[in-house]
């Protein structure tokens, strides 16, 4: 289609011609677009806690009250990232494949991958392609749990962007999936999971 | 009352019930962005005015920058095509189709693929097209459109829903229960994803220094339509570029909270190219298409202000017309205070037919206020009055007083002091008897205060 592709940037620069002059492009601070903290945090980590909570997800940093709240909730069959394996071995009435099938995809009930990076400010969850082992595994099981590195908490959402590096895809989720599509009433778990959680540890 | 604008008629004849969700439903999200603007800065006028301006810098810039995004996804692997205009893009997107033996395509929300009846087009020609936004996927099983940018169902209840839902044997029930029939949608369309073969999305943003592509959704449905299938399509209005990766930081805080009041919509997705080779899942194949269909036009005119626009709905939500009139009274893709500017313009050669949007404003200028790249939507709306009176289009005379009786007033001052004058009798001229349509629908609906003029003129000869 290069012949469209030539007509639509002469027809900009004839559009953009007679323009006597151009707007420059304004200079901001990046502190401009960091929100105001809704409280007085000792860290990163509880001010992402907070966050996070406050967006309807769930926080735990500890691997046996998370396999605690799992069992609880039901969910004991799940997808987990083989490079986290470990986390999950030996618990007790909890399975998992380290591979994602398909076929299985409505029998997961929950998905364990890796993110990246959490943020602060927003309660959000980072999860890079070239870090999350199977997309599907941190969508379509009704729980999901990133589980972050301490020190991989940022403060900004301006921060966060800083580290996209070159992953062709990056994913920030703040909370379960959602709409409020029907009658405005909101509803959480529409695609993707129906309860997000992360799990920060300090060493994985 | 006598109305005679489309707009007035179509909101005089609005369900109740339809008026009541569209006004509920506005305010609340209106109220909701306003506290969360409030809450998390001291000043958001701040960010407004700069997105606006930055975005105003790139449009004033745009062949550089288009030029910038087109390398930069092609570094990344990407295949980038142009369209000119609705059958450009149609074409494009079937023919990737037919390229890669793809029969089924699952879609999430795209304004741009409104514009262009794509939909309906790839049916025609023997495709499968599934759209997964919940109220999209709602509105194609009822062959409806929407009626709002961010909320597409606003005018539908949920028994209609249900009613839907029961025909399409989706479910095996009636069932109108909100959260039964999200997940009857999440079950069917799961399935979907995994047989489709193309996902199409759009696009919020682009940034042309690296072609990260922006998308925001609150549903996870593009995060499905890009993992389970192997060929990706971005179709994205030209207009959707900004400089650079940093800004894009500045948009989608801006967008979420002006939308919906959420301070980040919960998927802000950021696409560059195929997937890694590491990762099982996800696209191998990546195209985007850029979409002129009249933008170039638009860029053009003295209303190009109006390509800022992100879509977040917030004109719509504050706008007293819209709230009273709801989102198909405007008779096109975009509905509200941006629509009344936007539609006209890319209606191209049928200006004429909606070139009465533009009146439907008290120009009150909430809109401007709301606005997240601080778009001067009364003054563009003048501008297109102004348009729509020098091309003589009828559908923009309609309901306008014929003002050369007052024309004629005012040239002649004798006439003019005789009519003030005569003032006082408009205190005893009963409505029905009023001569003029327009003024009597006007006094109709309203009660004017006394009329107790006419004596300045003696005051001031008279006075020392």
């Amino acid at each position: 289609m290069s012949s469209d592709r030539d007509k639509i940037y002469s027809a900009i620069r004839a559009a953009l011609a007679p323009l006597p002059e151009r707007t420059e492009k304004p200079e901001w601070d990046d502190a401009m677009i960091v929100c105001k903290p809704s409280g007085k945090f000792d860290s990163l980590k509880a001010q992402f806690a907070d966050k996070l909570i406050s967006a309807s997800g769930r926080f735990y940093d500890s691997v046996d009250t998370l396999t605690a709240y799992l069992k609880e909730e039901g969910s004991t069959f799940g997808y987990c990232d083989p490079a986290l394996a470990h986390l999950l071995e030996g618990v007790e009435s909890i399975t998992f494949d380290t591979e994602f099938d398909e076929a299985r995809i409505n029998d997961y009930t929950f998905g364990l991958t890796k993110a990246s990076a959490g943020i602060a400010e927003s309660g959000t969850i980072v999860l890079k392609d070239s870090v999350t082992s199977a997309r599907l595994g941190a969508l379509a099981p009704w729980i999901h749990i990133a589980v972050i590195e301490e020190t991989d908490i940022v403060a900004s959402i301006g921060e966060a962007i800083q580290g996209f590096g070159d992953d062709p895809s990056i994913i920030f989720a703040t909370g379960p999936s959602k709409t409020a599509d029907v009658e405005g009433i909101l509803i959480e778990g529409v695609h993707g999971p129906g309860i997000q959680v992360a799990l920060v540890l300090s060493h994985i | 009352m006598k109305t005679h604008q489309q707009i007035d008629r179509t909101a005089r004849d609005l369900d109740p019930e339809v008026h009541e969700s569209n006004f509920m439903g506005a305010k609340l999200k209106s109220e909701r962005r306003y506290n969360t603007l409030h809450r998390d800065y001291d000043d958001p006028d701040q960010l407004r005015e700069t997105a606006g301006l930055i975005k105003q810098h790139t449009l004033e810039h745009l062949d550089t920058y288009l030029e910038q995004a087109e390398a930069s996804l092609q570094r990344n692997g990407v295949k980038v095509h142009f369209a000119m205009d609705d059958d450009a893009v149609n074409a494009t997107v079937l023919r990737i189709m037919e390229e890669n033996d793809a029969h089924s395509m699952v879609k999430s929300k795209s304004m741009v693929t409104e514009e262009i009846h794509m939909l309906k087009y790839l049916e025609k020609h023997g495709k499968e097209v599934i759209e997964t936004d919940l109220g999209e996927f709602i509105l194609q099983l009822d062959d409806d459109y929407p009626s709002h940018i961010v909320t597409p169902i606003v005018h539908k209840n949920r028994r209609g829903i249900a009613k839907t839902f029961e025909r399409e044997k989706i479910g095996e029930d009636y069932n109108d229960d909100p959260e039964t029939i999200t997940r009857r949608a999440r079950q069917y369309l799961r399935q979907k994803y995994l047989d489709a073969d193309v996902g199409l999305t759009g696009g919020n943003f682009v940034s042309a220094e690296s072609g990260r592509i922006a998308l925001v959704t609150n549903e996870g449905n593009a995060r499905f339509c890009m993992a389970a299938n192997k060929i990706h399509i971005a179709v994205i209005g030209i207009e959707k570029l900004v400089p650079t990766d940093r800004d894009l930081g500045l948009f989608l805080n801006l967008i979420g909270r002006s939308g919906t009041g959420q301070q980040l919509t919960v998927y802000n997705q950021f696409i560059s190219g195929p997937k890694t080779a590491s990762q099982p899942h996800g696209p191998e194949q990546m195209h985007v298409v850029f979409v002129d269909n009249r933008r170039t036009e638009v860029l053009a005119s003295d209303c190009r202000e109006i390509l800022r626009c992100i879509r977040c709905g917030a004109c719509l939500n504050v706008c007293p017309i819209y709230r009273q009139s709801g989102g198909h009274a405007y008779r096109s893709v975009y509905p509200g205070p941006v629509g009344a500017v936007l539609s006209p313009l890319l209606a191209g050669n049928r200006f004429p037919e909606l070139a009465d949007l533009p009146k439907a404003s008290s120009l009150c200028g909430a809109c401007n206020e709301v606005c997240p790249v601080n778009i001067p939507i009364p003054d563009l709306l003048l501008r297109l009055r102004d348009k729509a009176k020098r091309e003589g289009a009828k559908e923009a005379m309609k309901g306008t007083p014929n003002l050369g009786l007052w024309a004629t007033l005012c040239s002649q001052p004798t006439m003019w002091k005789t009519a003030l004058s005569m003032g006082h009798t408009m205190n005893y001229i009963p409505t029905e008897l009023i001569p003029h349509p327009s003024a009597k629908a006007w006094q109709g609906a309203r009660k004017l205060p006394e009329f107790q003029g006419g004596e300045f003129r003696k005051w001031f000869k008279n006075r020392n």
